[in-house]
């Protein structure tokens, strides 16, 4: 079975190509590119005429909470969210329940995507057994069963000690530790980011620092044991700043940021909306000028999602009371090609961001459009508008402070091994 | 004063952040009038014969409630008390449950306390009656602040132009709060005077300035609030100790005598006395701390008299 | 379209005879005591004081009544009415209490009124005074002293101006139309 992709813009970083092209898919498999009309007989053609045609978005920050957190998630529901975002990859996070520490629980998690997951899905095993903090997992027996990276998400590593040998450990199997950067006592409590709105909102606040603090303690531990450290969800400007100068020493650190990040500024809390309570908390205007700056120079490599959904019950509480996090898949290319239309950086930059770079970090064989590389594909009409709408959404997870907002760009066709499912 | 073209904007008291200056003035105007009705042999007067006002507090507090009940039946209205202990909140009931009960029983208002911020909002987006904060977290407790502005009104004639210092957990203090807001919208001078480490993040954004020293802070002031100092604060490390506090920041007959001569001496209960004020003071000429405590029937009447008028 | 009812000379003759009828069917004025319905009623009130006190030389008391608390019609208006100042600064308990008010239409702020003076004591009596009586009653309330009855449709309105209020004294009527 053949099928030819024509009339589309073809956009795909790893082989610098922006253009009209006619994609050939063969099987699971690309064939190849052509340029424009010039493709061949095909069984089928797609006509993306008006969209752009890109390498199926690749997502390093999930939670797809199965198992033991069916009601806010599962593997069925996030993967074909993921799908409908435009994504074919997603890393899922280790804080299930039983945590992801032990080979059973990673196989468990791959089985069940293959057998019910709409895209491809890459486990994140934890740093600690349990999350605690306390002791290592077996990285090898983790890393053969299938995770690609380790992170207590969620969890900050508190003990510098234990940090250092996971940083340490990791080289043996090439794969980076994923930091979430928070130092718990200078956020305990905490619901919002600190300043005048958790004055005005009488919300406690979490200071810049309490991120900044273990941004600084990992790159320095990253460059004593010469590991691969990757950040998450960077959301201060002193943590871009931090970054920034790291890699300029050469120390290798990469990191994501979210598009809450750069959509949202603290001032949206005013309305106390739970969906707008999430670790780290929405920070100022300043830092999420920052953040567009670490977007635009590189300092920040890559957007993740950390979709992170829950049930609308826990989400319905008091402010202190309510879970973080927000349901990020299905909105996430389209908050991302806000920095587009800002200038913030251009659209090939942003399709690298959301695919072959973090491919990159995680040594996947994917983002990119390559002859004989998987057929993941997302055909997406950048022009075309559409109104958030949770309750369309195909995660269980509807907490999302994009709700009403009017955005562009549709995913119109997602094709994940040559399957290929369409969203009219 | 002609206040016949203002009417409330919300069925809500949520808190003074939302309330417009000719709204703060129609309160504190509907309050002399209810201030009358306290002085008279019979104090209870019919406007809300037939409603129900419920009073739903998570947080224990005597006198909030019974400043609200009291003012509920000086109106006819009748009263129900929902606190925690005696509630189903404990056998694990959620607060949207437990407000569409109370709405279900037939309660025209609820006033809520809470510890979490944002409670009254957010029960106000899932209710139709009248929502009334009494207090939530460390964001607002607008009857309390209008009280304050009623009983500094009584004795000053006008608001604008004088100089306030608020002296205390100004970080935690939800007094403050609507406080420092319905102040600075009435055109007063706000100073807040508190150690560092009880000084609430961008603050001075709000209008308002800063003073770490309390001699400067009250230095020619026509009015001095002092907080109470939640004493578990202690424990959690912004302070030392009590004593030292008292030391630095204590409101002594000493002090007092920086501000204006004619200054009052406000405290929203219930204090503790020899931390942030002597007894010489809380019990001196200058303090009014118990003026406050009956001006609070009165504004809490005017709002649930302003309120019952709100078409749902 | 608006007639006039009274120019300044007929509402101060109207006011004059009230003050004698009182008198009169008070036999003096001892144990007097005259209270105003906000807001009209206060002004008349005073007047209806000085011209009492002219005649029969000797101090009679005069109080404001807010009734605004005490309406029947509060749960259906869409606002709530501002409260006004109620001022009586003197004891009405077993005094002989002239209620005044500018116009008696319904009967229900008299009703209000008499449930609300209740509450400050327990007078000896209480007499009605209107300047004007205009019909239409929905309760039975009739007053004991009337400036001057006039047929008015129910949708009329009656507008009373007084000069205290930077107006000359006179009271219209004002057709529905």
């Amino acid at each position: 079975m053949r099928t030819l992709i024509i009339n589309g813009r073809v956009i795909d970083p790893s082989q610098e190509i922006d253009g009209q092209r006619d994609i050939l898919i063969e099987g699971a498999h690309i064939q190849g590119i052509y340029p424009g009309g010039k493709g061949p007989k095909a069984d089928n053609t797609i006509d993306a005429s008006g969209c752009i045609v890109i390498p199926g978005l690749v997502d390093l920050h999930t939670h797809l909470r199965e198992p033991g957190f069916e009601h806010k998630e599962t593997i069925a529901t996030g993967t074909m969210a993921a799908l409908k975002g435009g994504f074919t990859s997603v890393c899922c996070m280790p804080n299930t329940d039983p945590v992801n520490d032990t080979e059973a629980v990673t196989e468990y998690i791959i089985e069940k995507a293959f057998k019910e997951g709409a895209c491809a899905v890459y486990p994140v095993g934890s740093i600690t057994k349990g999350q605690k903090g306390e002791s290592l997992t077996e990285f090898g027996a983790l890393r053969k069963s299938g995770c690609i990276a380790f992170s207590d998400d969620g969890k900050p590593v508190t003990d510098s000690l234990i940090m250092r040998r996971a940083l340490e450990y990791s080289k043996i199997f090439d794969v980076p530790v994923i930091s979430h950067c928070e130092d718990p006592q200078l956020s305990r409590g905490g619901a919002m980011n600190e300043g005048v709105m958790s004055t005005t909102l009488g919300l406690r606040g979490i200071p810049n620092a309490a991120e900044e603090i273990m941004v600084a303690r990992d790159i320095f531990l990253c460059e004593l044991t010469w590991s691969r450290l990757h950040i998450a969800h960077v959301s201060t400007a002193g943590s871009v700043r931090l970054i920034r100068e790291a890699k300029a020493n050469g120390i290798n650190v990469t990191a994501e940021t979210c598009p809450h990040y750069f959509s949202l500024n603290d001032h949206a809390l005013e309305s106390y909306n739970t969906n707008l309570k999430v670790n780290p908390p929405i920070r100022t205007e300043k830092d999420v000028e920052a953040i567009k700056q670490g977007l635009k120079d590189g300092t920040i490599d890559v957007i993740a999602t950390d979709h992170a959904p829950h049930h609308a019950d826990e989400k319905n509480r008091e402010f202190d009371a309510a879970p973080p996090g927000i349901s990020g898949l299905e909105t996430a290319f389209a908050l991302g090609l806000q920095l587009v239309d800002q200038g913030v950086i251009d659209l090939k930059q942003l399709i690298a961001k959301m695919s072959l770079t973090p491919s990159k970090i995680i040594k996947i064989k994917k983002g990119t459009l390559n002859a004989g590389a998987d057929a993941d594909i997302a055909i997406i009409d950048p022009e075309k508008k559409f109104t958030v709408d949770p309750a369309r959404f195909s995660s269980k997870g509807k907490n999302t402070p994009f709700k009403g907002w009017q955005l562009k760009g549709t995913v119109e066709k997602t094709v994940f091994m040559g399957k290929i499912s369409e969203w009219a | 004063m002609d206040n016949k073209n203002i009417t409330f904007k919300s069925k809500d008291l949520l808190g003074i952040k939302d309330l417009s200056q000719e709204e703060i003035s129609l309160i504190l105007d509907t309050a002399s009038g209810f201030k009358d009705v306290l002085e008279r042999d019979i104090k209870k007067v019919p406007p809300l014969r037939g409603k129900t006002v419920a009073n739903l507090f998570f947080e224990p507090s005597t006198r909030t409630r019974t400043s609200f009940e009291l003012a509920a039946k000086r109106l006819s209205a009748d009263v129900v008390n929902f606190s925690v202990p005696t509630s189903s909140v404990v056998k694990g009931e959620t607060l949207k449950d437990t407000a569409l009960t109370i709405q279900a029983l037939g309660a025209d208002f609820v006033v809520i306390r809470h510890s979490s911020s944002g409670v009254p909002h957010m029960l106000s987006k899932i209710l139709d009656i009248s929502i009334i904060n009494a207090g939530d977290g460390a964001n607002e407790h607008p009857t309390q602040a209008l009280l304050d502005l009623f009983t500094i009104r009584s004795h000053k004639k006008k608001i604008e132009g004088l100089s306030v210092a608020i002296i205390g957990d100004i970080a935690h203090s939800r007094v403050a709060l609507s406080n420092i807001y319905a102040l600075t919208r009435l055109g007063a001078e706000v100073r807040v005077v508190c150690p560092p480490t009880l000084m609430p993040a961008g603050i001075g954004e709000l209008g308002v300035k800063t003073f770490g020293s309390i001699e400067e802070g009250i230095k020619d002031t026509d009015v001095i609030m002092t907080l109470r100092l939640q004493l578990e604060r202690q424990s959690k490390g912004f302070l030392p100790s009590l004593e030292e506090y008292f030391t630095l920041y204590g409101l002594t007959a000493g002090r007092l005598k920086l501000a204006k001569k004619d200054a009052m001496v406000m405290h929203p209960g219930p204090m503790n006395r020899g931390v942030e004020i002597s007894s010489e003071v809380a019990d001196g000429p200058q303090s009014v701390i118990l003026e406050q405590v009956t001006n609070g029937l009165a504004v809490r009447m005017a709002v649930l008299y302003l309120l019952g008028g709100v078409k749902k | 379209m608006s007639k006039e009812i009274l120019n300044s000379k007929g509402l101060e003759r109207a006011l004059t005879r009230i003050a004698h009828e009182i008198i009169e069917k008070n036999k003096g004025t001892d144990n007097l005591c005259l209270v105003g319905i906000q807001k009209g009623g206060v002004l008349l009130a005073k007047r209806l004081a000085s011209q009492i006190e002219a005649i029969e030389s000797g101090h009679i008391e005069v109080g404001a009544l807010d009734i605004t608390l005490y309406r029947d019609d509060l749960n259906t208006k869409a606002e709530q009415p501002v409260v006004k100042a109620t001022d009586i600064p003197f004891s009405i308990t077993d005094k002989t209490v002239i209620l005044v008010d500018d116009v008696l239409f319904t009967g229900r702020s008299i009703r209000a009124a008499m449930d609300a003076l209740i509450d400050f004591g327990r007078p000896a009596r209480i007499q009605l005074a209107v300047l004007i009586d205009r019909g239409h009653r929905e309760l039975p309330i009739k007053a004991d002293y009337a400036g001057k009855n006039i047929p008015t449709s129910f949708n009329d309105l009656v507008e009373v101006h007084l000069k205290e209020d930077n107006s000359d004294d006179r009271v219209v009527l004002l057709n529905e139309q």
